[in-house]
């Protein structure tokens, strides 16, 4: 068999990182590719397309009920669902309280010391929280886990924003080993010029925007029956775009450091597009008395 | 009164009247302490089947857990390679509690350092605490390798170890060929039996895992020897006598037998013997990897196994007379080498001392603690001395321990009566102690509130102490001596023989009362 290609999936919260993955998971999937699913967040989101369920049990959920990892076994915490996907969830605390970055850390040394990363398969993928927090999040990208990171935004300017912070960290990690940012999927979100807009992005941080994947109701309408487009309606135009985007990651050979952006140049590209506007410095700091006044003596 | 001619200590001081005045209205006036007869009604109902119920039931608390984290199994395990720095990535406070417990245990200056991460380095992270931890610990200790590991707060944060130190290299804090292998140790998992195994793991794999090449058992003829964590200087010692004896090279993996016995010459050594790096680099070279503590080196093992492609002899720690017997032929049998007359004479010589003794030790009972690898070699001594073993509580025992040693016990008739407690702390075992009394517990200084609590009930409940185990704190030496292969068992055996036949003296020292038995011939 082929090197097992463990990838990463990192974006801004909610744009539609678990979505997306496991839409583009099931696509392998029915291509025939072996795929294991290690969802990265607390919220245990990143399975339910594949298992038609609510929330898979995860690891933590399962080693607080045991007492501790140890007594855990393999077969506790991993599902398989639509087209063979093995599915695991790392889990964490309720909010406020405790780490949910050492959740992770956890969840990912046991799943290697129960031999979970097995030769028969293709594909890892880590769908990770919003934004890379803390190094617990980061763990999906250390030495000899996942080298590729795909970044799903959208048009809108925190998604950009935080997918040009992503590329900070990935660059932390990429200078010490063989992690490689792999490219940007764009989710649109309908917004003007969406795909130049992130085609520039991924220009300027040295990738590629990897597929363009349209906005369509029918991801919603799979949603609510807990299902992929691909299991849903396999036939529908929107799963072959979810296929496109999985055979361009199987043939994908462009893997970069990237450069990320000042600030400011990431505003000119807004700017650029029309996303922002120019910034009129006069205003700043003055009270609605002032620019009447202001106004009046004009 | 203190007086300069003659300087009291702490006792007796503090039984002289002015002190235990000062005492008792310290408590009348301050303590708030509860009336003496309801700490004692208190007390009693510690002692009962009821109370050991409820002692059994808990979940959420540990009481003195005979165990420790694991930076202080990997600091125990770097501390046996040659001119090696023990680095700590953590916050200082960790640190001086492992080079503490050492300093207790042994008697020694330890050499273990810390990059002392404070508030800042749990916000932004540990990389500039390694960068310059590497630069000045290089710089300032002479050593030809810094074996790193972590601590809790590097852990929770998610530090990446590979990574910064490969930034440190690459930004020059610290050179590019300068080996630094190192090992995630979170001292919340496991015990430190895991941290030494993580830590050699990390040592071998550091040395082998990419020079592979042209390597292949048996090519250097010797065979390799895992302690595991082990502070019984003597066993390192007895290991290499044996393997002189039969003319078998061998190369031990983590040896701070000298390291933790420094002569007072007026030298101070930081470093002193040790496994050198050419030796790990040749170990896969070797006809195959002994494990003296197989139940808690399973990292190891598997990277042995898996890298070094060798064939690791399923056996148990070399301790008692079969098990010792199983290893030396199992080392005679992969080397081609026989066992001596000499080890042979030595075996007969255990032989006799056992028969020798026997009468003295037969059906006492004994109830034991300590790592999973040491109760189980220690319950099968027992049974071969005829004691039956008790109570057997190993906190960092778990489902493979407990598994093994039912197995063990039910080798043996004198294994009948005894009770398996894998993650059982000494509150538990304190509890068997009154219900269920046993004659003695072997074990670390900790089991000395047992002997106390025990004795505080009445003399005749009393439960001694036999210190046999890790930490021993409370008496001096004892790290050097031997529990392995049959000189190991030869101490074993003459440590409990003498404690028996000394609490007998105890007893019968009554004038007129219980001295018929006060014989001069035992």
């Amino acid at each position: 068999m082929a090197k097992l290609r463990q990838c990463a999936i990192y974006g801004k919260g909610g744009i539609g990182k678990s979505t997306t993955t496991q839409n583009l998971v099931s696509a392998l999937a029915e291509s025939g590719k072996k795929v294991m699913i290690v969802g990265c967040d607390p919220k245990a989101d990143s399975t339910r397309l594949i298992l038609h369920s609510k929330a898979q049990t995860s690891v933590m959920q399962l080693a607080a009920e045991a007492g501790s990892v140890e007594d855990l076994e393999l077969e506790d915490v991993m599902n398989v669902g639509f087209g063979g996907v093995k599915c695991v969830e790392s889990g964490g605390p309720e909010p406020g309280v405790g780490c949910a970055g050492r959740g992770v850390i956890t969840a990912i040394n046991f799943l290697e010391e129960e031999g979970a990363y097995d030769e028969e398969l293709d594909f890892v993928f880590y769908d990770v929280l919003g934004d890379v927090v803390c190094g617990g999040f980061a763990m999906p990208i250390r030495e000899n886990k996942a080298q590729e990171i795909y970044i799903v935004c959208s048009g809108e300017m925190m998604a950009m924003y935080a997918a040009n912070n992503i590329a900070k960290g990935i660059v932390k990690y990429a200078n010490s080993g063989g992690v490689r940012l792999a490219g940007l999927i764009c989710n649109s979100r309908n917004t003007d010029r969406e795909d130049e807009l992130i085609m520039a992005l991924a220009d300027k941080l040295g990738t590629q925007m990897i597929h363009f994947v349209p906005r369509h109701n029918v991801v919603q309408h799979a949603e609510i029956r807990r299902m992929t487009v691909v299991e849903y309606d396999p036939t529908h135009a929107q799963a072959d775009e979810y296929r496109a985007l999985a055979q361009k990651i199987v043939d994908n050979k462009k893997f970069v450091i990237p450069t990320p952006i000042e600030m400011e140049a990431l505003e000119e590209l807004l700017m650029e597009f029309g996303i922002m506007e120019v910034e009129d410095t006069s205003i700043i700091g003055k009270t609605a008395a002032e620019l009447a006044a202001a106004a009046a003596a004009a | 009164m203190q007086a300069a001619e003659k300087i009291k200590p702490c006792f007796p001081l503090f039984r002289d009247d002015d002190y235990k005045g000062m005492i008792s209205r310290k408590r009348e006036k301050f303590e708030e302490a509860p009336a003496k007869d309801k700490v004692a009604e208190t007390f009693a109902w510690t002692t009962t089947k009821e109370y050991q119920d409820l002692n059994f039931k808990r979940e959420a608390l540990t009481i003195n857990p005979a165990k420790a984290c694991q930076p202080l199994g990997s600091a125990l395990c770097s501390l046996g390679f040659h001119k090696t720095l023990v680095y700590i990535h953590g916050s200082q406070g960790c640190i001086a509690y492992f080079r503490t417990y050492f300093n207790r245990h042994f008697k020694e200056p330890i050499a273990i350092i810390a990059d002392s991460m404070t508030e800042d380095a749990a916000v932004f992270g540990g990389q500039k605490n390694i960068h310059e931890g590497l630069a000045n610990a290089k710089a300032l200790y002479g050593a030809e390798m810094i074996a790193m590991s972590t601590t809790c707060i590097a852990e929770v944060i998610g530090d990446d170890l590979n990574a910064f130190i490969g930034n440190a290299r690459k930004e020059g804090h610290v050179p590019e060929d300068f080996p630094i292998p190192f090992a995630h140790t979170p001292s919340f998992v496991g015990s430190h039996v895991t941290g030494w195994d993580n830590m050699e793991e990390g040592i071998l794999r550091y040395f082998t895992l990419n020079s592979m090449e042209g390597k292949e058992p048996g090519k250097n003829g010797k065979i390799n020897l895992i302690p595991g964590f082990e502070t019984y200087l003597g066993n390192f010692r007895v290991m290499k006598r044996y393997m002189k004896e039969m003319g078998v090279d061998y190369t031990m993996l983590s040896d701070p037998e000298e390291v933790l016995d420094t002569p007072a010459d007026g030298e101070f050594r930081m470093y002193a013997g040790g496994t050198t790096q050419d030796e790990v680099k040749d170990a896969p070279n070797a006809h195959t990897t002994f494990l003296l503590q197989p139940l808690s080196l399973g990292k190891t093992q598997k990277f042995v196994e898996t890298t070094w492609n060798h064939e690791v002899p399923k056996l148990h720690i070399p301790m008692g007379v079969e098990w010792t017997d199983e290893f030396l032929m199992k080392v005679s049998e992969v080397t081609g080498k026989p066992i001596p007359a000499s080890i042979q004479l030595e075996r007969g010589r255990l032989v006799d001392m056992m028969t020798d003794s026997h009468a003295w030790l037969h059906g006492k009972k004994m109830a034991l603690f300590g790592d999973p690898d040491f109760t189980l070699g220690m319950a099968k001594v027992l049974m071969e001395f005829g004691i039956e073993p008790t109570h057997i509580v190993c906190n960092n025992g778990g489902k493979k321990w407990e598994k093994a040693m039912k197995k063990v016990l039910e080798s043996s008739p004198y294994g009948a009566s005894a009770k398996t407690y894998p993650g059982a702390d000494l509150w538990h075992l304190r509890s068997l102690c009154f219900t269920d009394k046993p004659d003695y517990i072997i074990g670390s200084s900790y089991g000395k509130y047992i002997q106390r609590d025990t004795f505080h009930k009445g003399p005749e409940f009393e439960v001694p102490l036999i210190r046999i185990g890790f930490p021993i704190f409370d008496r001096h030496h004892l790290h050097r001596m031997t529990t392995l292969g049959y000189e190991g068992a030869m101490y074993i055996l003459t440590t409990l023989t003498n404690t028996v036949l000394e609490r007998l003296d105890d007893q019968t020292r009554g004038m007129g009362t219980t001295d018929y038995n006060h014989d001069l011939v035992r």
